[in-house]
């Protein structure tokens, strides 16, 4: 088990390797001078005072050395400053990621609430009209645009309704009810996708589950049909909801970009888009760190979880 | 070369047939699919769509362009059937321009992921060892990276484009269709043919390409299918964000973007845009899924 884990976070280290080092070539590979860039709009500076702006950020020296530099400090949790607001990035990112971890925690319970009794339900009445709902829903739920369903939300419970605000966020430890009532909106567009993915594989876990002996046995043992589903039936519903727990990891980050920007709520997503569009290398580089690693890391903690639910799967000690 | 021998005897049950099926003409395919209620709606929303983009201006004459100020942000009417914008442009000229634009990145992106993706996993899981290795850690570097990201940091960094959507969304793809194409070929690979076509003296190209290739194809048109849709998804959410293709060329997600403000003032802007895509990916997902009942019969019934 330790050297399953020990293993498994080594194998993290050039993946995040890769990945921060495409970052900075790409920021690199952006038109116009990173100087200026630093230095904002609006400024004009000559040649003399870039040139010593440049040495400063070490922008004068190799990509690649520029690469080491910025990964030697990062090793020691020093990931340089926004050029934008000169904060810290470390301290920038810890505020930003605790406002995309509080929603993206929020959108994933809520897209495991609705899936996983729809897909139990699916299952057990199977070819009744709650299953045809529960697929059509589902398949809906894969092709529809998040953002999209985000503006009709919008529409429908913001414009047309007035009972929800649409723009903006309240810290949810702050004001829970506030927060709440922000969160809800962009929580359920940002779930939605993975909502139904889960709900289809619960379902599809669940079927199989029930045509099993196992669960024959139990029916004729004469155990009530509620008993057989609960205590049976269910573990083996909820292992797709941690098999794709990794991937959909991936899948909010990358949906929090859309999301929070369009109900302007200032996490990761809407940081790493401005540090981006700024060409704020390090805040960029900085938000890419830390959204490879969650990712990364929910990857690990699905696999061992896993292994943990589902005792026919053995870690594998090479 | 001896764990070889073993693992052929352990695949020898596995049926061959496959490498011969796709050597018959894919009308068979077609017939299934013909069968298949969302395969027919799937196939009938994307024949309809490429319709209306490759003839574009002769399915709705009105330039998308065109500015009518005597009918700025109306509804349905006769003369715009699905509304205008806020400067009087035709919504239903612009939503069919957009489809063009969204069928190119899609077609285009996958196209490319395709291209690059597949070379890749064959090579990997010919060769193995060393060369999987540093390909496969490539492609989780990939992966880990949610396709939506690379598209915003590839279009920020190259500037908005047709190109560089098509580029940001079909990198997204690679490793996915090396994923696919490696642990199609791992099968493959270890069956009798193969290495009795090495025995043979056949050489590696050749081996790649008549035997693995031909047996990885069924699983890559499945995965490809449904790429399209995300294809379209993500081309949708860069536009809404302002990365994708830029304006003038309305594009779907572009056309939501600048419909939002106006959402309290003319709703159905924003509606259509979006009703497209869900439909053009709903009907993507649908042949996917159709062709996947079909050409792998194995997998059917595991998702629906």
């Amino acid at each position: 088990m330790w050297r399953y884990l020990l293993r498994r976070l080594l194998q993290m280290v050039p993946v995040l390797l890769i990945v921060t080092f495409l970052v900075h070539g790409l920021m690199h590979a952006m038109p116009g001078d990173p100087a200026r860039a630093l230095v904002g709009p609006g400024e004009s500076l000559d040649e003399e005072q870039l040139e010593l702006i440049r040495r400063e950020h070490n922008l004068d020296r190799p990509i690649p050395v520029q690469y080491a530099i910025w990964l030697g400090k990062a090793v020691q949790g020093d990931l340089g400053r926004s050029t934008q607001n000169q904060r810290p990035v470390v301290e920038e990112l810890r505020t930003r990621a605790a406002v995309t971890l509080q929603f993206g925690v929020v959108a994933w319970i809520m897209a495991v609430l609705i899936a996983v009794p729809a897909g139990i339900a699916s299952a057990v009445y199977r070819g009744r009209p709650i299953d045809y709902v529960a697929t059509v829903l589902s398949i809906g739920g894969v092709a529809i645009p998040n953002f999209w369903l985000g503006i009709m939300a919008i529409l429908l419970f913001g414009v047309t309704l007035g009972w929800l605000p649409t723009q903006g966020y309240v810290d949810i430890f702050e004001d829970p009810l506030e927060g709440l009532r922000y969160m809800i909106l962009p929580a359920f567009a940002l779930g939605i996708t993975s909502s139904a993915i889960i709900m289809r594989q619960s379902r599809s876990a669940m079927l199989e589950v029930l045509a099993q002996d196992y669960v024959r046995t139990a029916r004729a043992k004469g155990m009530r049909e509620k008993a057989v589903i609960w205590r049976h039936a269910l573990r083996n519903a909820l292992l797709p909801v941690v098999t794709v727990f990794g991937l959909q990891t991936g899948r909010i980050f990358a949906g929090a970009v859309v999301i929070e920007t369009l109900f302007g709520i200032p996490g990761m997503g809407q940081f790493l888009v401005q540090a981006i569009f700024m060409r704020d290398f390090l805040a960029a580089q900085g938000a890419v760190l830390l959204m490879a690693l969650a990712v990364l890391v929910a990857n690990l903690v699905t696999d061992v979880a896993y292994a943990w639910l589902d005792p026919r799967i053995k870690y594998d000690d090479r | 070369m001896t764990d070889r021998a073993s693992a052929t005897t352990a695949a020898a049950a596995a049926p061959v047939e496959s490498a011969t099926a796709h050597h018959r003409p894919s009308v068979d395919v077609v017939l299934k699919l013909a069968r298949i209620p969302q395969a027919v709606f799937g196939a009938v929303v994307i024949v309809l769509t490429l319709f209306a983009a490759l003839f574009a201006p002769w399915v709705v004459p009105v330039d998308p362009q065109e500015m009518d100020f005597e009918n700025l942000l109306s509804g349905m009417t006769a003369e715009h059937w699905l509304g205008t914008d806020r400067l009087g442009r035709d919504t239903l000229a612009r939503l069919i321009d957009g489809a063009q634009v969204a069928l190119m990145v899609s077609v285009g992106a996958v196209g490319l992921g395709v291209v690059i993706g597949a070379p890749l996993g064959l090579v990997s899981v010919y060769f193995r060892g060393l060369v999987d290795d540093i390909v496969m850690r490539g492609m989780d570097a990939l992966v880990v990276f949610p396709s939506l990201l690379i598209a915003v940091g590839l279009a920020a960094a190259m500037g908005g484009s047709l190109a560089t959507v098509i580029v940001a969304i079909g990198i997204a793809n690679v490793p996915w269709m090396a994923r696919i194409v490696r642990s199609q070929g791992l099968t493959i690979r270890e069956l009798d043919f193969v290495a009795a076509a090495e025995a043979g003296g056949m050489s590696h190209v050749r081996i790649i390409w008549k035997h693995i290739l031909p047996n990885s194809i069924a699983p890559v048109i499945v995965q490809a299918t449904l790429s399209m849709g995300y294809a379209v998804l993500t081309e949708a959410a860069l536009g809404f964000i302002g990365v994708g293709v830029q304006p003038p060329t309305p594009t779907w997600g572009s056309m939501l973007q600048q419909a939002f403000p106006m959402l309290d003032r003319q709703p159905l802007l924003s509606i259509v845009p979006g009703v497209a895509i869900f439909l053009l990916v709903l009907a993507f997902n649908f042949v996917g899924d159709a062709l996947r009942d079909v050409l792998d019969p194995r997998l059917k019934g595991v998702i629906h």
